[in-house]
């Protein structure tokens, strides 16, 4: 038996009742922590049980209940836990397969109430859901690990202290807190999408989890479309994981993209889910975001993409969220669909209107845009401003690349 | 005339008191509390969590906001209080919503610290 595969798979599960039936984030690891330490003992001896998600939740829950007996001091609490876990008259392998889902929810629920903060929740659906150790979280952000502990710690202690209830919420606010979920699940998988310096394969696994996490939520709760496109659109952008990245570290843009390398089963997948949902309804931003990502991976050749339709999905997204960088991608999607002067002004207005210090995809769409029609000057000033303004070492390489190029074209004496 | 008497001090100070001061203190909260109990002054007090329990709730266009941490608005002053009793943290959330002002301003939502909490401090 593969205990780190296992861990890895079925501890969010083994969790999420442990912490209903034991009321406590920490006492359900630390229940778990010992019952895995037994079961590394005892199966490889006596066998594998016929259900080790049950006997773990069984043993663990003995062990609190013995810990509980232990100590000195019963604090009305623990008396409770004792009643909660004794009370469950059930052998735990009897539990409906809908109990466990709901603790799943519960425990999703939980990790992202609003009132934690978002890097919080991120931290510990990764931690608690996901079953991520805290060192792999902490380098996949490029934080300290103890900085990272320090925030579990914290946000399980806000879950205790203000009283943060262990529950699905009711019909009328799920809706509210499913964002919430949706977001953190987003987040997750932009962390990993982006990759703004640091282990790949850390990131690469970030994507994996969103993703597993979005099925997880569609399969529990199958009546909410906005999730499914989340789920969809996360696919479609995964799917081309293969195609980003050159063999040198390169950024290589979508159109300049190998599109044999992308995964075709995960665009049929992931189109095939954006439809489903907007069948139902889902509008939302996902919703759009994962059509404009359906009509690039469906998109045979570059050439073929119908920028037309994409122009008009961003101009709908920005009727309803409207940020600089969905505006840049606006302007640029406009620039392919009618024509590059558009699609320039329209850039200017944004800069003219906006101020964006830090956001180095304004001059880099510029750029591009200038290089286009032949203005290679003004490409070049814009290049160097949009390098003045990351940090992202993939991207720095990809502009100073750029910007090689045209200065070899402005100076060809050189 | 009553009068709401708002207790505010440095949390990062408060941390750093050795637990002998600490115990002290809450001895001297005591003496006073029975103080002016017994003058007819007294009418009701308690101790709050620290702010890394608080939550914020707005209610714009309608819908609810809800974000962690205590108040932080400049531009908005205390204006009133309720003292509620709710199951959990949600409840208090949604109860806090129904508030008038929470549509025009924010509601910090901070659970109290239950005497015996406090006392083992």
């Amino acid at each position: 038996m593969d205990f780190e595969k296992f861990h890895r798979e079925e501890s969010g599960r083994i969790l999420s009742t442990l912490i209903r039936l034991l009321g406590d984030f920490d006492l359900a690891e630390e229940m778990l922590q010992e019952a895995y330490a037994v079961a590394l003992q005892k199966w490889p001896a006596e066998g594998t049980p016929s259900n080790p998600r049950a006997w773990l939740i069984s043993t663990a829950r003995h062990k609190a209940i013995d810990r509980m007996r232990r100590e000195q001091r019963f604090e009305q609490k623990a008396e409770e836990i004792v009643k909660t876990a004794e009370s469950t008259v059930a052998p735990v392998s009897e539990l409906e397969e809908e109990m466990v889902a709901d603790d799943r929810l519960r425990l999703m629920f939980t990790c992202c109430h609003p009132s934690l903060p978002l890097e919080a929740r991120v931290a510990l659906t990764l931690r608690t859901v996901c079953g991520i150790t805290t060192e792999e979280i902490s380098r996949a952000f490029l934080i300290p690990v103890a900085t990272m502990a320090q925030r579990l710690v914290r946000a399980k202690g806000k879950i205790r202290e203000a009283g943060i209830p262990y529950r699905v919420p009711l019909q009328e606010e799920l809706h509210d807190r499913l964002d919430g979920v949706l977001l953190v699940v987003y987040l997750i998988f932009n962390e990993g999408y982006l990759a703004s310096s640091g282990d790949a394969l850390i990131r690469r696994e970030l994507c994996a989890e969103a993703i597993r996490l979005g099925r997880v939520l569609c399969g529990l709760l199958p009546g909410q479309a906005e999730a499914q496109a989340l789920l969809g659109l996360m696919l479609l952008h995964d799917s081309r994981r293969d195609a980003r990245v050159s063999a040198e570290g390169e950024l290589v843009l979508l159109e300049e993209q190998d599109r044999s390398l992308w995964h075709a089963e995960q665009i049929r997948e992931g189109t095939q889910i954006v439809e489903s949902a907007l069948r139902r309804g889902a509008a939302g931003a996902y919703a759009v975001q994962a059509s404009i990502a359906a009509l690039h991976a469906n998109a045979k050749t570059a050439a073929e993409t119908d920028w037309a339709q994409i122009a008009a999905l961003y101009e709908v997204l920005l009727r309803t969220h409207a940020s600089p960088v969905i505006e840049v991608n606006r302007a640029v999607a406009v620039a392919m669909a009618r024509s590059v002067e558009e699609g320039l002004a329209l850039l200017d207005e944004i800069e003219r209107r906006e101020e964006l210090e830090e956001f180095h995809w304004l001059p880099a769409a510029r750029a591009d845009l200038l290089r286009r029609v032949g203005r290679m000057e003004e490409a070049a000033e814009a290049y160097r401003q949009a390098l003045a303004m990351t940090t992202n070492d993939i991207e720095r390489r990809f502009l100073r690349r750029r910007l090689g190029e045209i200065e070899r074209l402005n100076e060809p004496g050189r | 005339m009553q009068y709401l008497l708002l207790i505010y001090r440095s949390e990062a100070e408060m941390a750093k008191l050795p637990s002998a001061e600490m115990t002290a203190m809450y001895g001297e909260y005591g003496k006073f509390t029975q103080e002016i109990t017994e003058s007819g002054n007294y009418i009701g007090g308690n101790p709050l969590k620290p702010t890394a329990t608080a939550t914020t709730v707005r209610v714009r266009d309608a819908k609810r906001v809800v974000t962690d941490g205590p108040f932080a608005e400049t531009k908005e002053q205390l204006g009133g209080y309720y003292l509620i009793e709710a199951k959990d943290l949600d409840q208090a959330i949604s109860i806090a919503a129904r508030i008038p002002g929470a549509r025009v301003g924010s509601i910090e939502v901070r659970p109290i610290m239950p005497r015996t909490q406090a006392v083992q401090a």
